[in-house]
C-alpha cells in the first residue's frame, strides 16, 4: 500500500515567506499552537481556541478558492497544522516591514506600516490590544477583497472578530476605510505567484513519547488513495477546515491516531450550477456556497449569512457540516425542503441518498463504514416554489441556531399543491414538520392557512430547552416563522435579506429585499 | 526655533493610543508572550467538580508519575499565609478542608508544558463528600447567609411618604452576572531570583496586592517581592482582586520547584474559576405624587457575593450609593445586603454594583411613566437633582447645583438627537408595521468619582529625565487597554514641555511606585495624573533654576520661563534653550534629574454606621438616546441609532475618552441584552467560553453611533480640568431597556414586564404578554 513505509513527508509550509519543514511535532498541533511555539510568533493570540472570538485570527493563502488564489482570514486556533502543507500563512508580524521594530514611544509610525495597521491606529480600533493582531488580519482580507459592496458584509467579514474595549465603531470604520484598497504590494505580488492549484499530498507520522501516542496523517491526491486508507485504518477521521473537528483536540485534547485532509481531492471541491441543477462537493467552503448562490439560490444564501463568521465560513465546508449531522446544522434544512440529494461513494462506486434519509439519529447518517460523502445536489426551485430560509439565535451573528428553518411550499392556481418545512433545532435531527405540511397542503396559499397550519408545530415537535432556548421559545418561534413566510413570500418568491435585517423574519416589504 | 511658534501642547488634543503601533504590528507583548526562561514550568489549575464538598482524600501518585511532571500541590504545600482576598482573607489559595464552588481550585500540577501538566491535572483523584449547597440568593435569604450585616441609607419618613404618595410602584428586579471577558485571560509569570526574592508578571489592576499577598503566600517580606504588570489585553475590573490568586499560585509553584513558573488560563479555565458581575435582585416599594415626581423610596438589595467576600461589600456600597442615579428622592430607606453562595466569588467590574442599584430606579421609572402614559424623558427630567434642598444625596452629600450637568445635557441631547420629534414617527412606524417595531429610549447617569474606600484615593508617581532630555514616566496606575499611559504621557509631556516622543511610559512595578491602590473606580488619570503633576512640578522648577543660571536671569524672571515645545523659553527676551541642554546642564551642576510626585484626593469621607458622608470627591454626568427595532415573531432587536453626550471634563485626550464612552456602553448593551451567565442546578457552569457566553459583535452595534463630549466643561481640582471617564458610560446602556420598553409597550397597553438580560427569548415573552392572553 502506496502509504505504507518508514519514508514519510515533512510538513513544509510558508510562514511569512519563510519556508518552514516541520517534522517533530504532533498532528494534532494547531496552528496557532506552533506559531505561538516553534515559529516563534507571539503576535497571534489565543483568545478562546474555540473559533468564536478571532484574536487568533492569521490569513491563508487558498491556491484552490474559485476564482484563482485568494486571501482567506482563518482562525489558526482550529486548524491543524498539516492542514497548511504546501501553503502560504501570514501572521500579523508579516505586515509591518522590518517587523515594525522602528522606534519611537508609539513603537513606530509613518511608512513601515500596512494601510490596515494605519487605519486601525488612526481610528484608535485598538485598546488593549489583545483582540487586534486578528483584527488587523481580518481587515487584511477585506482589503485585498473586491467585493465588500454593502454594510452587512463589513458585519460579516468583522464578525468573527469580538473585541472587549472599542465597542467596534472604530474598528468597522477603519474596516470600510481599507476595504478594497487592494494596494499593488509585496502582498498583491505574492498572491500572483502562486499557481492555480499547489494541492500538495502528505504522509506524516509522529513517534509518541512520554505518554503521548503516535499519529498519522495523510493528504491523499485521489479518492482511490483515500479508499485505501480508510480500508488501512478504521480509525481514521477526515478533516478539512477542522472547525468542528478542531474543538475535540483544543477542547478535550483528543489526538486522534490517523487524520486524512480531503483538501487534494480535486473532485470533492467542485461548485456547479447547471440546467437547473447544482451539484455541490463536499469540500466546497462554505464563503464560496454563499458567494455562488447569492442571486442564484437565495434561500441558502439566506442561510449562510448569519451561519458563522467569515473565518468560520472560510474554512468549514459543506461536507462537514452535514456529516456532523448537528441536530441543527443549518445548511441541512434548506437541503431537505430543496430536496437534495446526497451522494455517497465508497471503492465500489456512488449511491444516492435523499437528503431526508441521511439524518438517521442524533449525530449519525446514512454513512456506511468505507463511504464518503462526496456531493450534494439538487435542482433549481420550480417556477411555482415559494422557499424562505431563516436563521434565529441569540446573537445575530456568529451564534447557533436556537431554530433554523427552510420553508417551501408549491402553489398552483393559489393552493398549496406541495410543502417541504424542515426545521433545525427541534428535535434530534434536522427534520420536517410533517403535520404542519399536512395542515397546508391543499389548503389555498393565504395568511389564514398559514396561521392555522401554524397551530400544528406541536405535533411535530417536542424541541429541548438548553442555554440557546427554552423549549417555548423554540416552538413559539417555530409556529411564527410559518405565520411569517405568507408575508415574507408574498412579493417574491424566494427572497433575499435586507442588508442590516433586525430579523430575518418578516422582512417582507423591505426595499432591499432580493427579486431574482 | 526662536521665531517658529512652539508646537502646541499635546494636552485636550486627539491623540493615539500610546501603544497603537505596537498592538497592529504583533509588538505588544502581554504575560504570555513574555520571552519564557529555560526551565519554566507550567501551571494547571486542578479544580473542584462539586459546588460543596468536604475533601476526604488525596491520590496524587497517579498524576506525579506521569511524563514531565514536576510537582502536584496541594493546600499544605503553602509555607505561608493559605488564606488570601482583597479586604477580609477568607480564601484558601488552594482548598485545604472543604470545596465551596464548582471551580475552585484545589491542587497545581507543575510539569515541562501545559499539555503534560493539563493530562496529569486528570489524573489527580481528590475524593469528596458532597455537601448541600447555595445555589440562588433566595436560598440564601432562607439560610440567613451573608457576608455582613446589611448597609442601611435612610432619610426622612419613609412610611408616611408612601402612604401619601398619588402612585405607588412595587415589584421585584433582577439582573444577572456578566463574565468580564477580557480578551487576554488571567496569567502571570514567576521568576525566582537570589535568595527569597521573586519578580512576579501579573495580568493584573492591582500589582500591590499583587506584591502583598505572593509575600504573604510565600512568609516573606513585601521588600523580596516585586510585581511588574506590562500591559493588560482588558480587565474591566476582572482583574483588581483576581489576577492575585494565578500570580500567587505562579509563586507558589516557582518556590516549591525553584524555577520560574507559569499560570495561564485557557478561557475555559478562566470562566470556570473566576467570579463575574454581581447578581443583584431588588425589592422596592416607591411612592410619586401627581406629576410623576418620586417622594418616596423603600428598597431591599441583594447581592450574589459568591462563596468569599472578594471586593463584595463596596460592590454592595457603591449599589446603594447610586441606586438614586440622578433623582431626588426626599424619604427613603435603602438596604444592601450581601449573600454568601456556593458560586465563584463575585467581584469588581465596569461600574462596580453602580449599574446593579441604578437598574431599580430606572425601573421604577420605566413603569410609572408607562402607567401614567408620559414620556419616560419627561419623567426622568422631573426627578432631577436641583437647586437646595432638592440637592442632597441620600447619603447627605451635597450634589452642587452650579456643577450638576445634567439640565445642559438633557436639553442639548434632545435637541441634537431629534428625540421628540422621532418619538412622534416612531408612532406612526409602529402603526403601520405588524411585526416591526421601534422605540426610543433616553437615560441620564450621574456618577460618584472616587474609591468609597476613602484611604484609597491616594497615588505615586516616578519621573526621570536623563541628561539627553529623554524621560523615563513610572506611575503607579495600570495600562488594560483604557489610555491611562497614554493621558500620563501627556500630562508629564506637557508639565516638562517636550514632545511625547521624548517620554517613555515604563512597566508598571511596585519597585518603582510602592503601596499603590488599584487602577480601578476610573480613578487612573485623576490620581496618578495629580501625581505625575507633582512630579514633573518639581522637576521643573530644579530645571526652572538651571535654565535661570544659563540665562542669567533674576528671580523674578525665571518665574516666566515657559516649559514648552522641547525648550525653555524667557518670553521677555524670546531666547530659549534646548530641554535637552537644560538637562545636560543640571547634571554637571549637580542638580537631580529624578521625582517622586504623590496625590491624595481632598475631603472625601464616609461613615458607614450612619450611612451619611462624603464618598465622592464629585460627579460625572452623560446622557444617551437610543432607538431600536424589535421583531415580535422571534423577539430579536437591533439598535438603530445612538447618540451619546457625556461629560469628561475637560479632556485629557479626547479620541481616548471616546473610546471608553463607546466600549463602556457596549459592553453594557452586553450586560442588559445577550450576555447571560449560566449555571446548572448543581451550580454547575455551563457558559465557557464564547461560544455559548454571547458578547456584543461588530454587528449589534449601531453604525449611526454619534458621540459628543459635553463642551466647556472643566471641573475644577481636578488635573487640567478633566473628569473620569472608566465607568460612568457603562450605566447609559439602561437608555437601551427604555427604547425596548417602548417597543415592546406597542405590541399592546399597559406596563411592560421585560426580563433582563433583553435576549429575544425574554423579550419575545414580553411582546406575547403584551399582545394578551389570546395570542400564542
Amino acid at each position: 500500500m502506496r502509504y505504507a513505509g518508514p519514508d514519510m513527508d515533512a510538513v513544509l509550509l510558508h510562514v511569512n515567506g519563510e519556508a518552514r519543514e516541520v517534522l517533530d511535532v504532533s498532528p494534532t498541533t494547531t496552528l496557532l499552537e506552533y506559531l505561538r511555539g516553534p515559529a516563534g510568533l507571539s503576535g497571534t493570540k489565543e483568545g478562546c481556541a474555540e473559533g468564536d472570538c478571532g484574536a487568533c485570527t492569521v490569513v491563508v493563502i487558498d491556491p484552490d478558492a474559485p476564482g484563482g488564489p485568494r486571501f482567506r482570514a482563518v482562525n489558526s486556533c482550529l486548524l491543524l497544522l498539516p492542514l497548511l502543507h504546501g501553503k502560504h500563512v501570514l501572521t500579523v508580524e508579516a505586515l509591518s516591514q522590518h517587523g515594525g521594530q522602528h522606534g519611537g514611544q508609539h513603537g513606530g509610525d509613518g511608512p513601515g506600516h500596512h494601510p490596515v495597521q494605519q487605519a486601525l491606529v488612526a481610528a484608535l480600533g485598538s485598546q488593549c490590544g489583545y483582540c487586534t493582531p486578528g483584527v488587523i488580519m481580518s481587515m487584511f482580507e477585506a482589503c485585498y477583497r473586491g467585493d465588500l459592496d454593502a454594510p452587512w458584509k463589513l458585519d460579516d467579514q468583522m464578525c468573527g472578530n469580538l473585541c472587549r474595549c472599542t465597542g467596534y465603531r472604530p474598528i468597522r470604520e477603519a474596516t470600510q476605510q481599507i476595504a478594497g484598497l487592494r494596494p499593488d504590494d509585496r502582498f498583491g505580488a505574492a498572491l500572483a505567484e502562486v499557481g492555480p492549484s499547489t494541492s500538495a499530498t502528505l504522509r506524516y507520522a509522529f513517534e509518541g513519547r512520554g505518554g503521548t501516542p503516535s499519529q498519522s496523517f495523510w493528504i491523499p491526491g485521489t479518492l482511490s488513495e483515500l479508499w485505501d486508507l480508510m480500508d488501512a485504518h478504521p480509525e481514521l477521521r477526515l478533516v478539512v477546515g477542522a472547525t468542528d473537528l478542531g474543538l475535540d483536540v483544543t477542547k478535550k485534547g483528543e489526538r486522534f491516531p490517523a487524520l486524512a485532509s480531503l483538501q487534494a481531492i480535486a473532485e470533492l471541491r467542485r461548485l456547479e450550477h447547471a440546467d437547473g441543477r447544482w451539484s455541490i462537493g463536499a469540500t466546497v467552503r462554505l464563503a464560496d456556497l454563499e458567494d455562488a448562490t447569492a442571486q442564484a439560490l437565495p434561500p441558502m444564501a439566506r442561510m449562510l449569512r448569519f451561519f458563522g463568521s467569515r473565518q468560520i465560513k472560510n474554512s468549514a465546508t459543506v461536507g462537514g457540516n452535514l456529516c456532523n449531522a448537528s441536530p441543527i446544522g443549518d445548511l441541512a434544512p434548506v437541503l431537505l425542503a430543496l430536496d437534495a440529494t446526497m451522494v455517497v461513494a465508497g471503492r465500489s462506486g456512488e449511491r444516492r441518498v435523499p437528503a431526508g434519509e441521511f439524518f438517521v439519529s442524533y449525530r449519525s447518517t446514512a454513512l456506511r463504514p468505507g463511504e464518503l460523502f462526496v456531493r450534494v445536489e439538487l435542482p433549481d426551485p420550480p417556477a411555482n416554489a415559494r422557499v424562505v430560509a431563516y436563521k434565529v439565535s441569540k446573537r445575530r451573528e456568529m451564534d447557533i441556531s436556537a431554530v433554523a428553518a427552510a420553508l417551501r411550499v408549491d402553489v398552483d392556481g393559489g393552493v398549496v399543491t406541495a410543502a417541504r418545512l424542515a426545521f433545525g433545532g427541534m428535535a434530534a435531527t434536522p427534520a420536517r414538520a410533517r403535520a404542519v405540511e399536512a395542515a397546508l397542503v391543499g389548503q389555498p396559499w393565504s395568511q389564514a392557512s398559514c396561521d392555522a397550519a401554524a397551530e400544528r408545530i406541536g405535533d411535530d415537535f417536542t424541541p429541548m430547552s438548553d442555554h440557546r432556548g427554552s423549549a417555548w421559545y423554540r416552538a413559539t418561534v417555530a409556529g411564527n416563522l410559518v405565520r411569517a413566510m405568507f408575508d415574507d413570500t408574498s412579493q417574491c418568491a424566494m427572497p433575499g435579506l435586507p442588508d442590516r435585517p433586525t430579523s430575518m423574519v418578516g422582512t417582507a416589504g423591505s426595499s432591499s429585499v432580493h427579486h431574482p | 526655533m526662536k521665531n517658529q511658534a512652539p508646537p502646541p501642547s499635546p494636552l485636550h488634543q486627539p491623540a493615539i493610543h500610546e501603544s497603537g503601533y505596537r498592538h497592529v504590528s504583533g509588538q505588544a507583548r502581554y504575560v504570555d508572550d513574555w520571552p519564557l526562561p529555560p526551565g519554566t514550568g507550567h501551571v494547571w489549575v486542578v479544580t473542584s467538580p462539586h459546588a460543596r464538598a468536604r475533601i476526604v482524600g488525596c491520590e496524587l501518585a497517579a498524576a506525579r508519575a506521569m511524563p514531565g511532571v514536576r510537582a502536584v500541590l496541594l493546600a499544605r504545600d503553602v509555607p505561608g499565609s493559605l488564606h488570601i482576598g482583597p479586604i477580609v482573607h477568607d480564601e484558601e489559595l488552594l482548598a485545604r478542608d472543604e470545596v465551596l464552588y464548582v471551580g475552585q481550585p484545589v491542587a497545581l500540577v507543575v510539569a515541562d508544558d501545559l499539555a503534560a501538566a493539563r493530562m496529569a491535572g486528570a489524573e489527580v483523584r481528590v475524593e469528596y463528600e458532597v455537601r448541600p449547597a447555595i445555589l440562588t440568593i433566595e436560598q440564601a435569604i432562607e439560610a440567613g447567609s451573608y457576608v455582613a450585616e446589611p448597609h442601611v441609607i435612610a432619610r426622612g419618613d419613609v412610611e408616611a411618604a408612601l402612604a401619601g404618595a398619588a402612585l405607588r410602584i412595587d415589584g421585584e428586579v433582577r439582573t444577572g452576572a456578566q463574565d468580564h471577558f477580557y480578551l487576554e485571560t488571567q496569567a502571570a509569570l514567576a521568576i525566582p531570583g537570589e535568595g527569597r526574592t521573586m519578580t512576579v508578571l501579573s495580568s493584573s489592576q492591582h500589582p500591590t496586592e499583587v506584591q502583598a499577598e505572593v509575600a504573604a503566600v510565600l512568609g516573606v517580606g513585601r521588600n523580596e517581592i516585586v510585581c511588574e504588570v506590562p500591559r493588560m489585553g482588558g480587565g474591566f475590573g476582572g482583574k483588581e482582586s483576581q489576577a492575585t490568586p494565578f500570580a500567587c499560585m505562579a509563586a507558589l509553584a516557582a518556590h516549591v520547584t525553584g524555577r520560574p513558573a507559569k499560570v495561564w488560563l485557557n478561557r475555559e479555565r478562566d470562566m470556570r474559576i473566576t467570579g463575574k458581575r454581581h447578581p443583584f435582585l431588588g425589592r422596592y416599594d416607591a411612592g410619586l405624587d401627581a406629576d410623576g415626581r418620586l417622594v418616596a423610596l423603600s428598597v431591599e438589595l441583594w447581592s450574589d457575593a459568591g462563596f468569599s467576600a472578594d471586593l463584595s461589600l463596596p460592590v454592595l456600597d457603591r449599589a446603594l450609593f447610586h441606586l438614586d442615579n440622578a433623582y431626588y428622592v426626599p424619604a427613603l430607606r435603602l438596604c444592601g445586603r450581601a449573600c454568601v453562595t456556593n458560586l465563584p466569588s463575585n467581584t469588581a467590574f465596569r461600574g462596580f454594583g453602580g449599574p446593579q442599584g441604578m437598574v431599580v430606579i430606572e425601573e421604577i421609572l420605566n413603569r410609572a411613566a408607562e402607567r401614567m402614559g408620559i414620556d419616560p424623558a419627561v419623567l426622568r427630567e422631573r426627578n432631577y437633582y436641583g437647586e437646595p434642598p432638592r440637592d442632597r444625596a441620600p447619603y447627605g452629600q451635597e450634589i452642587p447645583w452650579a456643577h450638576n450637568r445634567l439640565p445642559r445635557i438633557h436639553a442639548r441631547l434632545m435637541e441634537s438627537s431629534g428625540y421628540a420629534s422621532r418619538r412622534e414617527a416612531i408612532a406612526a412606524h409602529n402603526a403601520a408595521s405588524p411585526w416591526q417595531r421601534r422605540g426610543i429610549g433616553f437615560q441620564p447617569v450621574k456618577f460618584g468619582i472616587s474609591f468609597t474606600k476613602s484611604v484609597l484615593n491616594q497615588a505615586g508617581a516616578f519621573v526621570l529625565v536623563y541628561t539627553d532630555g529623554t524621560v523615563q514616566l513610572n506611575h503607579g496606575g495600570t495600562e488594560m487597554g483604557q489610555g491611562l499611559h497614554t493621558k500620563m504621557l501627556t500630562v508629564c509631556a506637557h508639565e516638562l514641555g517636550v514632545p511625547v516622543s521624548a517620554v517613555r511610559v515604563m512597566t508598571t512595578a511596585t519597585d518603582k511606585v510602592p503601596n499603590t491602590s488599584a487602577t480601578a473606580a476610573s480613578s487612573g488619570s485623576d490620581l496618578n495624573g495629580q501625581a505625575v503633576r507633582h512630579a514633573c512640578g518639581i522637576l521643573r522648577e530644579r530645571l526652572r533654576a538651571v535654565a535661570a543660571r544659563m540665562l542669567e536671569l533674576s528671580e523674578d524672571q525665571a518665574a516666566a520661563l515657559r516649559f514648552e515645545g522641547g525648550a525653555v523659553v524667557h518670553p521677555g527676551s524670546a531666547r530659549s534653550l534646548a530641554f535637552p541642554d537644560v538637562a545636560q546642564q543640571a547634571w554637571l551642576d549637580r542638580v537631580s534629574l529624578s521625582a517622586t510626585g504623590y496625590y491624595h484626593t481632598p475631603g472625601v469621607g464616609y461613615d458607614h454606621a450612619t450611612g451619611q458622608g462624603t464618598p465622592f470627591y464629585y460627579y460625572a454626568y452623560g446622557g444617551v438616546v437610543c432607538e431600536v427595532e424589535v421583531n415580535g415573531l422571534t423577539g430579536e432587536h437591533r439598535m438603530l441609532r445612538v447618540d451619546i453626550l457625556h461629560d469628561v471634563g475637560s479632556s485629557l485626550v479626547p479620541t481616548i475618552d471616546r473610546g471608553q464612552v463607546e466600549g463602556g456602553f457596549v459592553q453594557g448593551v452586553g450586560w442588559l441584552t445577550c450576555e447571560e451567565v449560566l449555571v446548572t442546578a448543581d451550580g454547575h457552569p455551563v457558559t465557557l467560553g464564547p461560544s455559548t457566553y454571547k458578547i456584543p459583535a461588530v454587528g449589534d452595534v449601531p453604525v449611526d453611533l454619534r458621540v459628543e463630549l459635553l463642551p466647556q466643561a472643566e471641573q475644577p481640582g481636578v488635573v487640567h480640568g478633566s473628569k473620569a471617564v472608566g465607568e460612568p458610560p457603562f450605566m447609559l446602556a439602561l437608555g437601551v431597556v427604555t427604547a425596548l420598553r417602548h417597543a415592546i409597550g406597542s405590541f399592546g397597553p399597559g406596563e411592560v414586564e421585560l426580563a433582563l438580560p433583553a435576549t429575544p427569548e425574554a423579550i419575545l415573552r414580553a411582546v406575547q404578554r403584551q399582545r394578551g392572553p389570546s395570542t400564542t
